[in-house]
């Protein structure tokens, strides 16, 4: 099983299309990865479905770096 | 190019009227229909109407004011046939008033049941569709929304609101592939209609180029086209079907 980090990083890696390399933890989805609002919508119905969680909008308008999604499902689950 | 093989349609208001002509359009052109009413009797008609039609689909009871409704009835669409890719938003009420005389339970509820309902049904299938990389939404406005009637401000806002709201949505959407667009019908042979006394309908017919009231058929074709591939260049666009009565 893969760590939460690196499932996080794949699927932005899917979602936004970007090289993984691209994609370190302090990485921020709109101002580094190019990602537009919608896409950050996105990015957490992909996050909520790997996880199998719901992720609250006013929880989800908080994620906007790699490294906060999977701050965000450290302190939520497993 | 009009053939809706393999699309699921769900169509809110569909035991009569517009609804019902729009659901069964729709299944004929080969889509699975899924069509709600408010009450348990409304959906066994729609089952049964279905059915004799030939249809594949089912009714569903739905009130469209309340959100954990509208996700159930979502959720049995998708349980039964996947995630809706057409959404028909038709479901709707009058209550006319002279504004001077209106009370705000006459405002409150057509604003609830015709506008703040197109977004609590469009939110809920928006997530398939955004999945699917396509989708259809189709919100059935009115001509009232565009040139106004006596005794409707509540109604003509409402429908209004439906068309501003079809047009920022299909920016919204556009580039997942999910078009959304709205049918603006002029006065239709329905129980809405009934309404109106002779004087009111030949007034009505008189003004209208072609000379008649429209039936239900002709609204439930422009929404098939909307639905259809044939469509898939066109969002954000209002169609009017009022044998012109009014024109844009």
């Amino acid at each position: 099983m893969s760590s939460i980090e690196e499932r996080v990083k794949k699927i932005v890696v899917e979602q936004l299309g970007v090289k993984e390399e691209e994609v370190n933890s302090e990485a921020s989805f709109v101002d580094d990865l190019g990602a537009d609002s919608l896409d950050t919508v996105e990015l957490v119905m992909a996050l909520e479905e790997e996880f199998e969680c719901e992720i609250p909008d006013e929880e989800a308008e908080k994620i906007t770096t790699v490294q906060q999604a999977v701050d965000y499902i450290n302190a939520n689950l497993e | 190019m009009f053939s809706l093989e393999n699309e699921t349609a769900l169509v809110t208001g569909a035991s009569r009227g517009i609804g019902r002509a729009i659901a069964t359009g729709l299944g004929q052109a080969g889509a699975r229909v899924v069509g709600t009413a408010t009450s348990g009797a409304g959906a066994e008609r729609i089952t049964a109407h279905l059915e004799e039609a030939g249809i594949k689909g089912f009714g569903v009871t739905l009130n469209v004011t309340d959100a954990d409704s509208v996700s159930a009835a979502v959720a049995a669409v998708t349980e039964a046939y996947g995630a809706p890719t057409v959404l028909v938003n038709n479901a709707g009420i009058t209550r006319d008033n002279l504004l001077m005389r209106m009370k705000d339970d006459e405002w409150d509820d057509i604003i609830d049941t015709d506008l703040s309902s197109v977004y609590r049904m469009s939110k809920a299938v928006l997530r398939g569709m955004m999945k699917a990389r396509r989708g259809r939404i189709i919100n059935i406005a009115s001509v009232v929304g565009l040139m106004g009637n006596s005794g409707q401000t509540n109604y003509a806002a409402a429908k209004a609101g439906v068309m501003g709201m079809t047009r920022s949505l299909a920016r919204e959407v556009g580039t997942r592939g999910i078009t959304v667009n709205a049918v603006a019908p002029g006065f239709i042979e329905t129980d809405m209609t009934d309404e109106l006394n002779e004087a009111q309908r030949e007034a009505l017919v008189g003004q209208t180029p072609l000379a008649r009231l429209g039936r239900a058929e002709d609204i439930a074709a422009a929404v098939c086209y909307l639905a259809s591939p044939a469509a898939g260049f066109v969002t954000g666009e209002t169609l009017n079907v009022n044998g012109g009565l009014y024109m844009a």
